[in-house]
């Protein structure tokens, strides 16, 4: 369960960008990949834990799923896999090891108020 | 302020991951690392798959020829420290306490008062966990998943991204795997399904049964490095 370091580590950025705007965040958008090892449901109880008593208490956390894309050799193209279970083209049936999407565990926006 | 007025709410676009404190100081560690010509092993697997024998076996193995040490990452005891110690390298314990993975910085802290320079290997163990070590990189040059024949050979599917972010696996307590039934081409296919190419040495830390491949592989990929 490493879920709720990762949340202190959100709010711990977004209060330093709040802090450096001088505004407030109400909102906080961030992508998670199927294959960063975070789950989303752990993630948003303990978002709401590590909010407690910061500024940003009552924000919403609002999470974009990036699925798995990987490229693949044969057809020399990116595909979109359905499960981390199986990194096989979903086109040509090749094994596929190159992974362009799905690590993701980024910030991308807040939502501020000035 | 009057009473009227409205405040604005807009989307301001941040772009930062969320582990970049923890990826630069991999990447310092990294850099250290290879500076001083160190070769780094981290060990991730769940709780009692033989992380800790096979480790006492690689020192042993490694230490009439090489200049080797150990960090142990573990949530309470000290006692997998003391397991290693016997094999007379120096062994240091990181007692994560709660957390439940080894991040970079603690592996940075647990470096000091060790002159890199007198190193050729560094072994890392990771707590014993299958999901959240796998987020966090702690410098090394190889990641090491093991699989003990007693966990059965779906392991790698019911947990695909710490099998997927791994270099290398290892199928461990091989002495094992006629009593329990162990299939090693089911195994090993789960592996590839999740992670293709991904390299698999089948060993025993009990018998002995594959070290020597798994000690030239070492000593060839730190050739690499250098």
């Amino acid at each position: 369960m490493h879920e709720l370091s990762i949340a202190i580590s959100i709010v711990e950025m977004a209060e330093e960008e709040a802090a450096r705007r001088s505004a407030h965040v109400s909102a906080v958008h961030l992508k998670l990949g199927a294959l960063a090892g975070v789950v989303q449901a752990a993630l948003l109880s303990s978002y709401e834990l590590a909010c407690e008593g910061t500024d940003l208490e009552g924000s919403r956390l609002l999470i974009e799923e990036v699925p798995i894309v990987v490229y693949c050799p044969a057809c020399l193209a990116q595909h979109t896999l359905g499960s981390p279970q199986r990194f096989v083209c979903p086109e040509c049936n090749n094994p596929v090891s190159e992974v362009i999407h799905g690590r993701e565990l980024e910030v991308f926006a807040l939502e501020i108020q000035e | 302020m009057s009473s009227q007025a409205v405040t604005q709410t807009r989307l301001v676009e941040v772009r930062q991951n969320v582990l970049k404190q923890n990826d630069i100081v991999a990447r310092e560690l990294r850099q250290r690392f290879h500076h001083a010509g160190v070769y780094v092993v981290s060990l991730v697997s769940s709780p009692g798959s033989g992380k800790t024998a096979f480790l006492e076996k690689t020192l042993a193995l490694l230490r009439p020829k090489f200049r080797v040490a150990a960090l142990v990452g573990d949530l309470a005891t000290e006692n997998d420290a003391a397991r290693l110690a016997r094999s007379q390298v120096p062994v240091k314990q990181i007692t994560t306490g709660t957390l439940c993975h080894l991040e970079a910085a603690m592996v940075r802290s647990a470096l000091d008062g060790w002159e890199l320079t007198d190193l050729d290997f560094l072994f890392i163990e990771n707590v014993g966990n299958l999901v959240c070590p796998s987020s966090y990189d702690v410098g090394e040059d190889l990641r090491l998943v093991l699989l003990s024949v007693t966990e059965g050979e779906d392991k790698p599917l019911k947990y695909p991204t710490i099998f997927n972010t791994a270099d290398m696996a290892l199928l461990t307590k091989m002495d094992l795997a006629e009593a329990v039934e162990f299939d090693s081409a089911a195994a090993n296919a789960n592996i590839q399904r999740v992670r293709p190419g991904m390299p698999v040495l089948q060993v025993s830390s009990k018998t002995g049964a594959g070290m020597n491949e798994w000690l030239k592989f070492l000593a060839s990929s730190r050739r690499g490095i250098l």
